[in-house]
């Protein structure tokens, strides 16, 4: 296992709300790695609506979820955070006492992190793959039943059959169907929203009758013992009909979960982290929790409410970092200080 | 105000009264029907707010836009009938609206 990583702060989550806790944190020298499950930041900014326009950030009559997480990246820059992506926290160990808070993070990928903040910043929650509605699925997964593909290996020589009509969908069918016994693209309608080279190179080889396109839904899966055989398509006219099938690759968009912060001694309320509206830390001191996960009398679940959350939660944060010093409030207006750590003088 | 039912997957409804120009995802979430997430808060980029539309208000209720129909392919159960009810706006002549919520939604 990989050396813990020493830092300031660990920020779960690298949407709106942590990205702007590094700027609010580094302004005060503090340190931070930020973990994602997504493999960009942004969180549902970049995920859910890149293109869509935001009309209430203040100073931006209009920015989209992209164009916002970009300004920001270019805001933090100065302070050179390390990002982890790909990864989601799933152990929270408290090492340090309530005057000297000190944890043990420890990420998916087995990267553990010894920092004396951690800063809640998850939104909804991690980003996980959804499900497809079929009974039993359970018993499939991981042995024939996977949600991304990570070893192209286990699918070679294999019927392979794909779900979806997006590009997750028409990249891996364009990608395994070299190597699969037989690869089938299920879709309920006859229309992609892939990119349109993806469409038509996947169109061309079903024209080649190189892989099968059916038209339909899953409606059940056969097999023993987490091997699967074969899955049953209905058509949309209610006709069924089984199509061999030892992998399945069902891309059905992602959903948030809590996911392990519900395990880590935090107070839950509806799945959200209760916080002081002073310091915005939770009932574990040196844990603060910023953005849509909190909850306090009032919240709104606001970008802008994110970003004031931060900024308040980080002059919390410096006591704990830095025990010793004083903290002066300053301006990035007038402080030749905080203007050499952006940078700009 | 037009009046809209929500039938729930266990069969049970709920009639509220929605004001004109609102969306059926909003009434929903107002008044705190189940079965009706709207992760996404009515942007239509989720498919969360998934409903199935009567039979006798389909045509009046009208068809998904390319971009509702992408995030469609997330929901679950896709029907013919199925709509992102954040995209259905309250009219004058959808008094009476029924529509179905499914068992799941994400």
């Amino acid at each position: 296992m990989s050396e813990s990583i020493k830092t300031d702060v660990v920020i779960v989550g690298a949407g709106p709300a942590g990205l702007f806790a590094v700027f609010e944190l580094g302004l005060l020298d503090i340190k931070c790695h930020l973990i994602d499950i997504l493999p960009k930041p942004g969180g549902q900014c970049a995920e859910l609506y890149p293109e869509k326009p935001i009309y209430d950030i203040p100073g931006h009559p209009l920015v989209t979820g992209q164009g916002l997480v970009d300004q920001l990246l270019r805001q933090i820059e100065p302070f050179q955070p390390t990002f982890h992506y790909g990864e989601m926290v799933e152990a929270l160990e408290v090492l340090g006492t309530a005057e000297a808070p000190l944890f043990r993070v420890r990420a998916s990928g087995g990267q553990s992190f010894e920092c004396k903040v951690v800063i809640v910043a998850a939104g909804g929650g991690s980003f996980q793959p959804k499900k497809p509605p079929i009974d039993g699925i359970e018993v499939f997964e991981d042995k024939s039943v996977f949600y991304a593909v990570r070893k192209m290996e286990d699918f070679r020589g294999k019927n392979v059959v794909i779900v979806g009509g997006g590009d997750s969908a028409l990249d891996w069918t364009l990608n395994l169907a070299p190597i699969a016994k037989r690869l089938t693209l299920i879709h309920r309608r006859d229309d992609f929203r892939g990119a349109p080279h993806s469409v038509k190179a996947m169109r061309e080889l079903v024209a080649g009758n190189q892989i099968d396109l059916h038209i339909g839904q899953i409606s059940a899966l056969a097999g023993e013992a987490g091997e699967l055989s074969a899955a049953t398509l209905k058509a949309s006219d209610g006709s069924a009909r089984e199509i061999a099938c030892e992998r399945l690759i069902p891309f059905f968009g992602l959903t948030m979960k809590l996911g392990p912060i519900g395990d880590w001694g935090l107070n839950l309320h509806e799945n959200l982290v209760p916080v002081d509206t002073e310091k915005f830390e939770t009932n574990i001191p040196g844990i603060f929790a910023i953005g849509d996960i909190n909850t306090y009398p009032g919240k709104l679940k606001l970008i802008l409410c994110g970003f004031h959350e931060g900024a308040l939660a980080a002059q919390k944060a410096h006591r704990y970092v830095y025990p010793d010093k004083r903290l002066t409030f300053q301006y990035t207006t007038s402080s030749s200080n905080l203007q050499k750590k952006l940078g700009v003088n | 105000m037009p009046k809209i039912t929500y039938r729930d997957s266990f069969g049970e409804s709920r009639t509220i009264e929605a004001e004109l120009g609102t969306t059926v995802m909003e009434n929903a979430i107002r008044n705190a029907v189940p079965e009706i997430t709207a992760e996404c808060g009515g942007g239509c980029a989720c498919a969360t707010c998934h409903v199935y539309v009567d039979e006798a208000w389909l045509d009046l209720v009208g068809k998904p836009s390319d971009q509702e129909e992408d995030m469609l392919d997330f929901a679950y159960k896709v029907q013919p009938n199925s709509r992102l009810s954040c995209q259905i706006k309250v009219t004058a002549e959808l008094d009476g609206l029924v529509v179905t919520t499914p068992e799941r939604q994400g």
